[in-house]
């Protein structure tokens, strides 16, 4: 099934199958003003959305490349090779047995189904352009809580989405939030009422399917005052010798006294690029926290980011990278203090292994009328080989002098007699090189739901092996 | 052909590290149930001798021999010795940040002892036991390996992995060392316990006698400069402490 070039260059990646691809409308590769409005047609959307992805497309083909990450990478993105909409499966079910069963077998074998009877509050997957299947738990829907996917948030709830929409993230932001807002398709909605805390964590899945497909989720969280909620999506697809782009964007807005938490594990296949924008604001006393882990994909270049627009509020974002063969995470944070007694930590730990390429980039800004604020950098960087790469491009721009700021940055590599402490306890090289690779992994893991942290430290492992030369 | 009824055989044994020779002929031999102890000077390669054993790839052995129960272990990866029933406990145990105690010595077990032997009640009832009779606090299982124990708590914790990983050679390497006084008697008693009356042995590297009081070897040998030029029973340990190993070394110019 799998091509083979294509899998022998990205080394064993577990969820690198891809089925036939059985779409019901695809459209034609290339992206113009028609592709965009045939978008919006097809969905059946409001003028004023219409309108907004036809600016933001002209801003897109306006807007040229970034001129950091990784320019040569993004040099090799042909826009005009992807698919901009892929639809599989006609409605978004919400009873696991009505979703086609080849889509219902590419989520069983990921154990999506498994998770939700677990330990979700919700799930919602999405298969290409459009989620196939959504659930809420009943009683958080008598609650008040909306969760859905973003098309159905848009028809449902135009009015919320109206306001909130491209208020965190405007379509001008960067040349990918342009393109993610003109072809957006799927994405969740959420909405939690004042005062409702949702115990146990949502999901969203992502799957690319198709070759040279380009998914283009948006996500939209709105958590009301005082109310909280834990949000984790997990990404995979097929390995093919040609590439996929993703380009998400993510908008959260937490209002005072809120709490989200946002935690990603990105397995995408080495052949995916992965360029998204997350961005949150956090009114008075709110809490916005980015759990980002990036393991897959070609090249990653994500920075999620918090506004501390109001007084005492807080902003954490940790973040793991993995860069193995051909792979560049470009990954880090931006926290903007825009108020006074607001808190912001930000830990970054990177390995880098086989020639792979592992970047920091950060930038946290204290404005001048933000007093008393507190900020906390740690990044550790762990190097595998020689020939791997890590760096690090931290900028703080501090304008108020009352800041208190801490700002630690390590680069370590494996130790001869780490490993062989760990061999005299009869495991083998490799074994003993995952679990120091995990351990460092550990303050990430940590933070993730039990299932989550299982099948990152195994995958982790897996990359581990055949690496000992 | 082996003699099989040597526990651990080390004969003719010389080793270097890049250019420079340490070992230069070391022979040494333990029985099913002896424990013999090493001592000697800073520097004489005492660790060296038990980094070979254990297989540590800094080491090229130039010649000779080492088997455990016939078997060459020179043959053989790290991981293998210790599945084979080689321990060393380190002098200088390493930390591993985010790998939790409790953890590594499941897996630890598992990988020595096989799944079985780390699961169940019988695994936890054993740990916990052990736990007790070191006075280390359960606490110490959601810690870190070795990340900031202090030195005497590094040394318990590689005895209470000698008790739960059941060796058949267990070299100590400097246990004692850093070790309180109620400590030493702990660990001792651990050493008694795992290795008299069965079929392992134990190789116990020390600058001091306290150990060896407790532990009654059946044999010390005295390295200088990379040989055994010296061995002895119990009553040697209190000749070198008095008189030091000046005596000794004039010997071995000769
Ligand atoms: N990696 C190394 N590189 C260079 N020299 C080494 C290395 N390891 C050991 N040596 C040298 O080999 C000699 C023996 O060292 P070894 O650690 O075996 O001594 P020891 O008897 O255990 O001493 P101590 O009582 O201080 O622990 C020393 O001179 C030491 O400097
Ligand atoms: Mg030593």
């Amino acid at each position: 099934m799998v091509d083979d070039d294509a899998r022998e260059a990205v080394g064993d990646y577990k969820a690198g199958w891809h089925d036939p691809e059985n779409s019901t409308i695809r459209f034609d590769a290339g992206l113009s003003e028609k592709v965009v409005r045939d978008i919006s047609e097809l969905k059946n959307e409001p003028e004023w959305m219409t309108d907004i992805r036809v600016k933001a497309f002209k801003h897109f083909d306006e807007r040229p490349m970034p001129t950091w990450g990784n320019m040569s990478m993004l040099e090799e993105i042909d826009f005009e090779s992807i698919c901009y909409y892929l639809r599989s499966s006609k409605a978004t079910e919400n009873d696991w047995e009505d979703v086609p069963e080849d889509i219902r077998n590419t989520f069983d074998r990921l154990g999506i189904p498994d998770a939700e009877q677990k330990w979700l509050s919700g799930v919602t997957a999405q298969y290409e352009s459009e989620a196939v299947y959504h659930s809420i738990r009943e009683d958080l829907e008598k609650q008040g809580v909306i969760f859905l996917d973003m098309d159905s948030g848009l028809r449902e709830h135009e009015e919320l989405v109206k306001k909130w929409f491209c208020s965190v993230v405007p379509y001008s932001d960067n040349k990918f939030s342009a393109l993610n807002t003109a072809v957006w398709s799927g994405g969740s909605f959420i909405y939690v009422p004042k005062g409702v805390h949702v115990e146990l964590p949502v999901q969203a899945y992502f799957r690319i399917n198709a070759k040279n497909m380009g998914q283009f989720e948006r996500t939209l969280i709105i958590a009301d005052e005082g109310s909280s909620i834990h949000y984790v999506e997990g990404c995979t697809a097929p390995t093919y010798s040609t590439d996929s782009l993703h380009s998400a964007v993510v908008e959260l807005i937490a209002l005072p006294g809120a709490h989200i938490r946002y935690s990603t594990v990105q397995n995408w296949s080495a052949n995916v690029y992965n360029l998204v924008t997350k961005r949150g604001v956090a009114h008075e006393k709110a809490k916005i926290e980015w759990v980002d882990g990036n393991i897959g994909s070609k090249l990653t270049m994500k920075y999620p980011s918090v506004i501390l627009k109001g007084e005492g509020s807080h902003a954490e974002v940790i973040s793991v990278a993995y860069s193995g063969a051909g792979q560049h995470q470009d990954a880090g944070a931006k926290i903007h203090h825009l108020a006074s007694n607001t808190t912001s930590k930000i830990l970054s730990k990177s390995i880098s292994k086989d020639g792979g390429r592992g970047s920091y980039r950060g930038q946290v800004t204290v404005s001048k009328k933000a007093e008393n604020c507190k900020l906390n950098v740690v990044c550790d960087a762990l190097i595998l080989d020689e020939n791997s790469r890590s760096d690090t491009y931290p900028t703080m721009e501090v304008a108020n002098p009352t800041a208190r700021c801490e700002h630690e940055a390590s680069v370590s590599k494996v130790s001869d007699n780490q490993l062989f402490y760990l061999m005299s306890r009869g495991h083998s090289e490799e074994e003993a090189l995952a679990l120091i690779v995990n351990g460092f992994f550990e303050p990430f893991t940590r933070e993730l739901p039990m299932e989550y942290a299982v099948e990152l430290n195994k995958l982790m492992a897996l990359e581990m092996e055949g690496s000992i030369g | 052909m082996s003699d099989t009824s040597e526990l651990l055989k080390i004969q003719d044994l010389y080793a270097c590290i890049g250019e420079i020779s340490i070992l230069k002929g070391i022979n040494l031999e333990i029985k099913p149930g002896e424990i013999h102890a090493i001592m000697g000077r800073n520097g004489s390669g005492k660790t060296t001798t038990a980094n070979i054993i254990m297989g540590h790839p800094d080491y090229e052995v130039e010649k000779g021999i080492v088997e455990l129960n016939g078997k060459d272990l020179l043959e053989m990866e790290t991981w293998e010795r210790a599945r084979e029933g080689v321990f060393l406990s380190f002098q200088y145990p390493q930390s591993v940040p985010g790998l939790q105690v409790g953890n590594f010595l499941r897996k630890s077990v598992a990988a020595i002892l096989g799944e079985e032997a780390a699961k169940g009640k019988e695994f936890r009832n054993k740990l916990k036991e052990s736990m007790k009779e070191l006075d280390i606090p359960s606490s110490f299982l959601g810690r870190y390996v070795n990340d900031g124990f202090s030195g005497g708590e590094k040394k318990r914790f590689e005895i209470l992995q000698l008790m739960l990983m059941k060796p058949k050679l267990a070299i100590l390497d400097e246990t004692d060392s850093g070790l309180d006084i109620d400590g030493i008697r702990t660990v001792a008693k651990g050493i008694n316990a795992a290795i008299r009356g069965t079929d392992s042995g134990a190789l116990i590297i020390t600058h001091y006698s306290r150990i060896l009081e407790h532990v009654k070897p059946d044999k010390i040998h005295v390295l200088i400069s990379g040989k055994i030029v010296k061995t002895g029973g119990p009553e040697l340990a209190l000749e070198l402490e008095e008189k030091g190993y000046d005596w000794l070394e004039e010997d071995s110019e000769n």
